[in-house]
């Protein structure tokens, strides 16, 4: 024998559970899912190189700032700049850039719209490569100015 | 001389609310063969040992959609994912993530049904067509604007991928947004406007954060990570220069005349 | 569903990531090695006098105030967005946390840059 089911107007737009219904829909915790898989670690340390990008930016203003308040502070600043502390950051200042360059210029081909040359599609792989050349070239041309500034 | 059967144990996380407080780890040991499916091993445990294990799937050939589920902490079709492949085991299989467990494997897929009539997707002719004019014409660049995105199948694997949608239910997500996305970049359709207002929404593309994994699960190779990321750049547009637009063009409704 | 203004935080954050992407690791090695340890450059190019008479020039300053800006700007936007990831709640503090940080080094930058003559 069917059990009875309350009466529900056609209209209702909500779902009504009939009075027996066992649904207990059960979630799961995310917790640290950034564990869970390879790829998710490598999302998270791809993102950590923005910390990199930050203490630069904050390393760059500390020597404005010394600059800005004479000779003998600029003197101090660069004397903490020889320091193995300060080398040691830079390297790893410079292991984060580099990281963040080539993840960047990872993910550039998915923010572009579809490109076609010549009828053919344009690989995301070669934009990509399109885009460290621009970064090694960029780097020449500051390398330069740096060079021709300082003579 | 008969050779011993060769088998591979599945660990599969039930629940079952009538009775479970919360899931449970339950162990199988199913006979193995070179050609079977995760799906096949399923249908075999409901078949000859459990018939209380629950599972959705339909076509056991990648293209319903149904079987989407984590196989060994994975989103993976179950029917396209091999037992060969995964040996010796244990095969973990789990209901799909980031998605409330209804019983063992099926998960509860309101929200993304919801999502997705929320987007209109279907053409919207941008000037109403009579028979008489014929077809559209389209050519193939106009075609490959949109073709990948249109290969979606809603296995929601993409959504169990998504670290953002787990984190927040309400992100759209990159399945719903890549369909957006296939009827927006669709020549023949005119109601890119009204899908905008998804799109430049909090919850639109605003929540991806180009984590990635969505293009890499798919099955189809819709890419929507793509989808996504393409319509940052459309929404700021849109954001932008916005009031560089006709002041008289108020959005129109689904089916207005132009 | 509301418009989101996420898009002018993403323009900054995507002008910051391109800048510091074309040339973050040679900045990092010009600022952090070359100068300071002297390597391919002249003993005296990172002296007081020479440095001022640098930062003295409109496009140096111009050069300086957009990374120091854009890349405070960017690092903001993707930690915020990394402390969400982590569970931790982005309400108002983070929000000022992050972005009120990439405020006041652009204003001291500028400020700085300004102080220093021309």
């Amino acid at each position: 024998m069917k059990p009875a089911v309350p009466d529900v107007p056609v209209e209702s737009a909500a779902r009504v559970e009939p009075a027996f219904s066992q649904r207990r829909p059960y979630t799961r915790p995310m917790g640290a899912w950034w564990r869970r898989d390879p790829f998710f670690m490598v999302y998270m340390w791809r993102e950590v190189t923005a910390v990199g990008v930050a203490a630069y930016a904050v390393l760059l203003l500390a020597g404005l700032l010394c600059l800005m308040q004479g000779e003998a502070a600029w003197h101090a600043w660069v004397g903490w700049l020889r320091t193995p502390l300060s080398l040691l950051l830079h390297g790893v200042l410079l292991v984060a850039m580099g990281y963040h360059t080539l993840s960047w210029f990872d993910i550039m081909p998915k923010t572009m719209p579809m490109l076609f040359v010549g009828g053919k599609r344009v690989s995301g792989a070669l934009i990509t490569r399109l885009g460290l050349a621009a970064a090694v070239a960029a780097s020449l041309v500051l390398c330069a100015i740096v060079l021709g500034v300082t003579r | 001389m008969s050779e011993k059967a060769r088998t591979i144990e599945l660990e599969v996380l039930r629940y079952r609310p009538e009775q479970d407080s919360e899931p449970l780890w339950q162990r199988y040991t199913v006979p193995f063969t070179e050609d079977m499916s995760v799906l096949q091993a399923l249908q075999h445990i409901k078949d000859d040992i459990d018939g209380t294990l629950s599972f959705r799937w339909s076509c056991r050939m990648a293209i319903c959609g149904s079987c989407g589920m984590m196989i060994n902490g994975k989103p993976e079709l179950s029917c396209q994912t091999f037992l060969r492949d995964l040996l010796p085991g244990p095969v973990r299989v789990e209901a799909l993530a980031h998605f409330p467990i209804e019983r063992d494997l099926v998960v509860s897929v309101d929200g993304f049904v919801k999502k997705l009539e929320g987007i209109q997707p279907y053409i919207v002719p941008k000037v109403p067509r009579t028979l008489e004019e014929g077809e559209y014409l389209q050519t193939p660049a106009q075609l490959a604007m949109y073709e990948p995105f249109s290969g979606c199948i809603n296995c929601m694997l993409c959504y169990a991928a998504c670290p953002q949608f787990g984190l927040n239910p309400d992100f759209t997500g990159p399945g719903v947004l890549a369909l957006l996305h296939r009827y927006n970049a669709d020549s023949r359709d005119g109601a890119r406007e009204q899908r905008m207002a998804t799109v430049n929404a909090e919850e639109g593309v605003w929540s991806c954060t180009a984590v990635g994994y969505c293009s890499e699960v798919c099955p189809k190779h819709v890419d929507p990570a793509h989808a996504v990321n393409q319509n940052k750049v459309n929404s700021a547009k849109d954001y932008f220069l916005r009031w560089l637009k006709p002041a008289a063009a108020a959005p129109s409704k689904a089916g207005d005349q132009p | 569903m509301k418009r989101s203004n996420a898009p002018i935080l993403w323009g900054l954050f995507g002008a910051g990531g391109m800048l510091s992407a074309l040339l973050g690791a040679m900045l990092v090695f010009i600022t952090g090695f070359a100068l300071p340890l002297g390597w391919l450059l002249p003993p005296g190019a990172i002296g007081y006098d020479t440095m001022l008479r640098f930062v003295q020039h409109p496009l140096a300053k111009l050069f300086i105030l957009a990374v120091i800006a854009l890349f405070a700007w960017h690092a903001a936007h993707r930690i915020f967005h990394s402390l969400h990831d982590v569970h931790i709640r982005t309400g108002l503090l983070a929000r000022l946390a992050c972005y009120g940080s990439a405020a006041v080094m652009t204003l001291l930058s500028a400020w700085a840059l300004l102080v220093l003559g021309f």
